[in-house]
């Protein structure tokens, strides 16, 4: 299939609300999952025969289950609150990817089949038929969807089209079709512990070539970990941050913060993976199927402490949804839940971001820095949007935002941050979140980056900026991508933890000579 | 009584049965469907108090939509306030007898249907002029706005114009609803019209977008304290497919515990 052509957007002055161009980003949307990919997941390998009758029943049955889909289906007043907040829409200038209308998709059908209105009076309330145009609809803009939240920052009923998009992303599921990228990870994920598909041995080795690496370069040996039993932290983080640049300077850096601190800690082979794929596509099932390898993994390895790494999706299904789904948390009073949480450490967090974890040392002065290490920089923080608006940190209102810019702000003499009205809880997804980093997607995901490129741009211009930090697998994947498009460096983007990493100062190792000179102090 | 006036009667207490009965399903829908995960959106409340607050805010500010545009803000909060304190105003015609004191305070409350005009007045030009809204809108959406026009400017008529109503009369039967001593009322047109749309709306509000108004309260995004890694949140259905291992791929990838 040739890509299809299309005009990188120019990026504006001033980001304006574009006008409306109806159908330029209808397609086929994303690669479909095959057979292969779909049955291990439980759903049928292509579009079943009775898929209306199936999709149908499945909507019943999910906003029985979930309260967010009912109310947020009823509620909706069409005031048109968010329909310049979307940065695929503004960077398409597609209607159908205004929240409202991206979420009519699912309302329209739910009106005819469920309401009253709309069975009785369809053209009057704007209901509409599940046909193969609507299904095909669906299959294309859900998939145009980052599940950001932003729209849900300015709705006057708090709206999430996150929770429409992966109700429908879950009905596409259940009749036969899925997106290949999400589900043939999502195997992965489930099977092996990683949406690489890494095995143990390979991860190992990946793991010693960076110790060796590093013991090189700064002539420290620090220690990479791998299903040491007894360790106190389990590190849970996204894969990419074994293999992918920049993501892999930020598991240098985890690794200098945790071998200063002097604390065991170790990753795990089994559950060797951050990023949880069944959020995307809506499923608690496979989401919480996923999350149970982690579950396994800190009772196997008896930590008492799990630290998240740096991840938008994992750090909110970590924060928000592991205490549910698999108990690493607090509070339970269940068996399930309490069986983990009598084994973890109930004075910290449970679980900890890495951003807290560093961000505590360095409260405390147990890390040291060299500031001027980070000189050459002139950064700006990119807020990922899932930890931005579905998760805290510190546990201090608004800490998700604070936390990450102290830490930098500890490591680097320069910084700045972009237009008020894209960072924080109004952040700009980076265009590439909930499934959407996958090649077949790259049209709407340069689209859709171009907000946050705008944003930069200005900060470019006005103080210099030439790094942009991010604390998210996919945001660093995808500006490394897209940033090269709007004339940016691409390796101006990095992990937070690579600032603190280049800046950190180590304690003098222990050679065999000063060991030597301690023992005889001691004998004398 | 008059034909008019039994029927009049009669709709009263058929859009007050829809009302009641049919908003009663949905806030019971909403209340027994359960929120699975946490799911509050930021600026998150981090305790119980917050969440109050932030309630209030939105309720009575319009704290989001404050954020999101000053227009549609502006318009709506005109809109709605207006509608309330008219309203309460409203009161005095259900109220059996004479008036206590209290509502000498409220006989200025006249003055918000003005408001409550140049909102709606607002929010329909914002619908028919600003092409993305105009884009999103369905019949029903403009019709909303033209039926409380409607009822908004003939009340007006009827309070600040030469087109008065009777309204003793208009107090006896709307009392007479109250304690069942049925009565006549006025048959001027706008008078009925006015009425008359305000049933249709009582008879349409569970069935239509009005039921945003109980749906605020149980959106999870909006009411949920951000506390998750505090205390274990879990709904009956995931419980009890906890309790039994039946996660579905239990058969197929059977790993794990």
């Amino acid at each position: 299939m040739a890509a299809k052509e299309f005009d990188i957007p120019v990026l504006p002055t001033y980001l304006e609300i574009p006008e409306i161009k109806e159908g330029i980003m209808e397609g086929d949307g994303p690669f479909k999952s095959s057979e292969e990919f779909q049955n291990p997941l439980g759903f049928p390998g292509e579009k079943v025969d009775n898929w209306q009758e199936v999709a149908i029943e499945k909507m019943g049955e999910l906003k029985s289950k979930y309260r967010s889909v009912q109310v947020f289906l009823d509620s909706c007043v069409k005031c048109g609150a968010c329909t310049d907040k979307c940065h695929y829409f503004l960077g398409s200038s597609d209607p159908k990817n205004m929240p409202v209308a991206r979420q009519d998709l699912f309302r329209s059908v739910y009106r005819r089949h469920f309401t009253f209105a709309g069975k009785y009076f369809p053209k009057l309330v704007g209901a509409k038929e599940l046909d193969d145009k609507m299904l095909d609809d669906w299959y294309n803009y859900f998939h145009q969807c980052s599940q950001c939240r932003r729209c849900s920052v300015f709705c006057p009923y708090g709206i999430d089209t996150a929770e429409i998009s992966m109700a429908a992303r879950e009905v596409l599921d259940a009749v036969g079709v899925g997106q290949k990228y999400c589900n043939q990870i999502l195997g992965k994920a489930i099977t092996i512990g990683n949406n690489l598909g890494l095995p143990e041995p390979a991860l190992r080795d990946t793991l010693l070539d960076l110790e060796e690496e590093i013991e090189e370069e700064t002539g420290i040996a620090i220690k990479y970990p791998l299903d040491v039993k007894g360790a106190e932290i389990l590190l849970i983080t996204p894969s990419a941050d074994f293999f992918a640049e920049p993501h892999i300077d930020g598991l240098i850096g985890y690794g200098k913060v945790f071998h200063e601190d002097g604390v065991s800690w170790t990753m795990s082979s089994y559950a060797s993976e951050g990023a949880n794929f069944g959020m995307f596509i809506g499923s608690y099932d496979i989401m919480r199927k996923a999350a149970l390898r982690i579950r396994k993994a800190a009772l196997d390895l008896e930590v008492s402490r799990v630290i998240v790494g740096e991840c938008g999706h994992a750090w909110r299904v970590a924060y928000s949804f592991w205490n549910t789904l698999i108990g690493v948390g607090a509070g339970a009073t269940d068996e399930f839940g309490l069986k983990l949480q009598n084994q973890l450490d109930s004075r910290y967090p449970q679980p900890q971001h890495i951003i807290e974890y560093t961000h505590d040392l360095i409260q405390r002065n147990i890390l040291k820095f060299d500031k001027s290490a980070n000189d050459d920089r002139i950064v700006t923080f990119h807020d990922s949007c899932n930890v931005a608006r579905a998760t805290n940190m510190g546990g201090i209102p608004n800490g998700q935002f604070i936390l990450p810019r102290e830490v930098i702000k500890a490591v680097c003499n320069n910084y700045v941050d972009m237009e008020r009205s894209t960072i924080k809880e109004a952040t700009f997804c980076c265009g590439a979140g909930a499934g959407l980093l996958t090649d077949d997607l790259m049209e709407i995901r340069i689209k859709g980056a171009m907000p946050r490129m705008q944003a930069l741009k200005e900060v470019e211009k006005s103080d210099g900026v030439n790094t942009l930090v991010a604390i998210c697998a996919i945001c660093k994947s995808q500006f490394s991508k897209v940033l090269p498009k709007f004339d940016f460096d691409p390796y101006m983007i990095v992990s937070a933890h690579q600032l603190v990493s280049e800046a950190i100062i180590m304690k003098k190792p222990q050679t065999d000579d000063s060991a030597a000179q301690i023992a005889e102090e001691v004998t004398e | 009584m008059s034909a008019i006036s039994t029927i009049f009667t009669a709709l009263f207490y058929l859009s007050l049965a829809i009302f009641v009965i049919g908003t009663a399903r949905k806030i019971y829908q909403y209340w027994v469907t359960p929120a699975p995960l946490k799911i509050p959106i930021a600026p998150t409340p981090l305790t119980q108090t917050g969440v109050v607050m932030r309630m209030a805010r939105e309720v009575v500010l319009f704290e989001s939509l404050f954020k999101a545009n000053k227009w549609t803000w502006l318009f709506g909060w005109l809109f709605h306030f207006g509608l309330l304190l008219v309203l309460v105003r409203h009161a005095r015609y259900f109220w059996p007898g004479d008036l206590p004191e209290i509502f000498l305070f409220v006989q200025p409350f006249k003055y918000a249907a003005f408001a409550m005009v140049i909102g709606l007045i607002g929010l329909m030009g914002r619908r028919i002029f600003v092409e993305r809204i105009r884009y999103i809108s369905a019949p029903s959406d403009y019709l909303m706005l033209i039926m409380l026009l409607i009822i908004g400017i003939s009340g007006a008529v009827m309070t600040f114009t030469n087109n008065h109503t009777d309204v003793i009369m208009v107090k006896e039967f709307a009392s007479g609803l109250i304690t069942f001593n049925w009565a006549d009322l006025p048959t001027e047109v706008h008078f009925l019209v006015h009425l008359f749309l305000v049933f249709v709306l009582m008879a349409i509000f569970p069935i239509s977008k009005l039921l945003h108004v109980p749906g605020i309260f149980f959106s999870p995004t909006l009411n949920q304290v951000d506390d998750a890694r505090k205390k274990r949140h879990i709904s009956p259905w995931a419980l009890k497919q906890e309790q039994e291992h039946t996660v579905k791929l239990q058969q197929t990838l059977g790993k794990d515990e």
